[in-house]
């Protein structure tokens, strides 16, 4: 078969049919009504009250970072951008339903959970602190926010039929074994006699998402043009937007990470206040060093910057470490950025400058500020910082080999990227027959009796499209 | 009949239509353009991307004028869209051969005309 077959849109359904078929055949195969195993602890209203409208603010988050990313790429790919988060929200969500939350919570050995929980099986109504359901509901907003992050270091021009089957396997394959590490009982809680502290995903979520971004953007290359024209956010207020919206929702993502709503809830909500005010003004005295003036682009990314750096250690340090924590992080985010966009990666949003650098950074800080006091289970120090930078390594290893072997094989069956022609018109248009600032103008309706006309005549309008360079 | 054309900031639109009403000049076409102009080049910069901006951003106003209205069109344009710093933009003056109004089909100086003009009973 052709292969550029693939890169047609109708080519998708198949793709995700071919996908979905072996799973909905196994859920149908499992013995009907499983009766609830595991914790048979009844829940604790409060704790389960905080942690559906966390769960709620975690998924908000996606729609955040769809705007944000829509936001900083040029108008012709906004909604390719868009969709790229959202889709997160269908595959991931199944993916994690179906295999995902097992490979990472169920019992199994130090390197993998188990597949006692596939298709939910034994997940119920009861649980320790939080019924069953809500637990795999909460942690699945994570693992979409993961992939989703990932996506913005391929926009503009990754194929997206490639991009939906990477992240299905991704989600699965290398963030839910890394979910395992660090809170399932894996190797994470036992490192050499001492436990790598991720409060609310430091390295489970941005690490990883950042390492994956950024070896799928040297695989799939460059942009054209990347280098020769200058490719300018079409949108900022969206991109400001979603960074507030990101904020709003990273209250659940660090606050709901305390399992309880208790004073270590607060103290993680109060961080997740402070850190990243602190990135914004240490930001914004760079932004005004370097050139004279405060950027609307350089706040937004100030904020996600300081989030992602307090996600490690949110709910183990003091308020005031909090502030140094966000502080800190402001510059080497922002030196890395500076230098990327000097560089020839084109890491196309910075995935690995923001959430890479600023989620090393605070799980390096993590390790100094961690307290006992603040609720940590050790105390901060050298040695907490040496097992907070060893389980770095580890994860950036294991999502570097995960995502080039994934990557891999992806590309044996649909090519990683879009045609020339369809990148060079915008992906919106060639990929999903949309665009995202229609007027209307000359726009002729074509009166269509059937679906399969309707496809014929939209795919030679992409072909025409496509091929106009 | 002449048409003129003027290219003027952004920022003076409004001064410019005021000038030019008080002038009894009407039927203006609106464009916004961009172009080269003499004025220093604007620095623009997004997170770790400088770059500066080639194509200043004007309005192009297109006037057709009979030959009484067009020194006083010239002289407001002049008078209104300056503040004496580069990049105030031109105005030009060109012979216009045929005009029609689509409406009616009448032709040239009949066609230039405001309608209102015709159709006050003063």
């Amino acid at each position: 078969m052709d292969r550029s077959m693939w890169t047609k849109t109708r080519s998708l359904p198949r793709v995700a049919a071919a996908l979905l078929l072996p799973f909905l055949a196994a859920a149908a195969a499992q013995p009907e009504a499983t009766p609830v195993q595991g914790p048979t602890a009844a829940p604790d209203p409060a704790t389960t009250g905080w942690l559906l409208v966390s769960a709620g603010l975690v998924l908000f988050m996606v729609t955040g970072l769809a705007l944000f990313y829509g936001g900083l790429v040029r108008r012709k790919n906004v909604l390719n951008t868009m969709m790229m988060s959202f889709v997160c929200l269908g595959i991931v969500a199944l993916g994690w339903v179906f295999f995902g939350y097992s490979i990472a919570y169920a019992p199994g050995s130090t390197f993998l959970g188990g597949p006692a929980h596939f298709f939910l099986s034994g997940i119920g109504l009861a649980g320790e602190g939080v019924p069953a359901v809500l637990d795999v509901a909460f942690q699945g907003g994570f693992a979409i926010v993961a992939a989703a992050l990932v996506s913005g270091a391929v926009v503009e021009r990754m194929s997206f039929s490639a991009y939906t089957i990477f992240i299905a396997l991704w989600s699965v394959l290398v963030y839910a074994p890394l979910a395992h590490w660090a809170w399932g009982g894996g190797i994470f809680d036992d490192l050499f006699g001492r436990s790598v502290i991720d409060f609310a995903g430091g390295t489970v979520v941005h690490v990883n998402a950042a390492v994956s971004a950024l070896v799928l953007a040297l695989l799939v290359g460059k942009r054209r043009d990347y280098g020769l024209r200058a490719m300018l956010p079409h949108q900022i207020p969206l991109a400001l937007i979603g960074a507030g919206i990101l904020w709003f929702g990273w209250f659940g993502f660090n606050g709901g990470s305390a399992y309880a709503a208790d004073g270590y809830a607060a103290l993680a909500f109060l961080n997740t206040l402070l850190a990243p005010a602190a990135t914004l003004v240490a930001w914004m005295l760079l932004d005004t060093f370097r050139t004279g003036k405060v950027t609307a682009v350089g706040l937004a990314t100030a904020i996600v910057v300081g989030l992602v750096a307090i996600t490690p250690g949110a709910g183990v340090m003091s308020p005031m470490a909090a502030v140094l924590t966000g502080a800190a992080a402001a510059l080497p985010c922002y030196l890395a950025i500076g230098w990327r966009a000097r560089s020839r990666v084109d890491d196309s949003l910075d995935v690995f400058a923001a959430h890479g650098v600023g989620g090393i950074t605070g799980a390096l800080l993590t390790g100094l500020f961690a307290s006992v006091a603040w609720g940590s289970p050790v105390e901060g120090g050298l040695a907490q910082l040496a097992t907070q930078a060893l389980g770095v390594v580890i994860s950036i290893v294991f999502s570097a080999s995960g995502t080039l072997l994934i990557a891999a094989a992806v590309s044996l069956v649909v090519p990683l990227r879009t045609e020339d022609g369809q990148e060079a018109v915008g992906l919106d248009i060639p990929l999903h027959g949309e665009e995202g600032y229609s007027d209307g103008e000359g726009a002729l309706l074509i009166p269509v009796v059937s679906s399969s006309k309707a496809a014929e005549i939209a795919g030679t309008a992409t072909r025409a499209l496509g091929g106009r360079a | 009949m002449k048409l003129v054309t003027a290219v003027i900031r952004k920022e003076k639109l409004d001064a410019v239509l005021k000038a030019l009403f008080e002038a009894d000049i009407e039927g203006i076409t609106v464009t916004p353009v961009r172009g080269h102009g003499g004025e220093a080049e604007t620095v623009q910069t997004y997170r770790g991307t400088t770059v500066k901006m080639e194509l200043a951003e004007k309005l192009r106003l297109d006037i057709a004028l009979t030959e009484p209205y067009v020194e006083r069109a010239v002289e407001a344009l002049l008078r209104s869209a300056r503040t004496g710093e580069v990049g105030d933009g031109k105005v030009f003056v060109t012979p216009l051969e045929k005009v029609y109004r689509i409406r009616t089909g009448e032709e040239d100086e009949a066609a230039v005309t405001p309608v209102a003009k015709v159709a006050s009973p003063a």
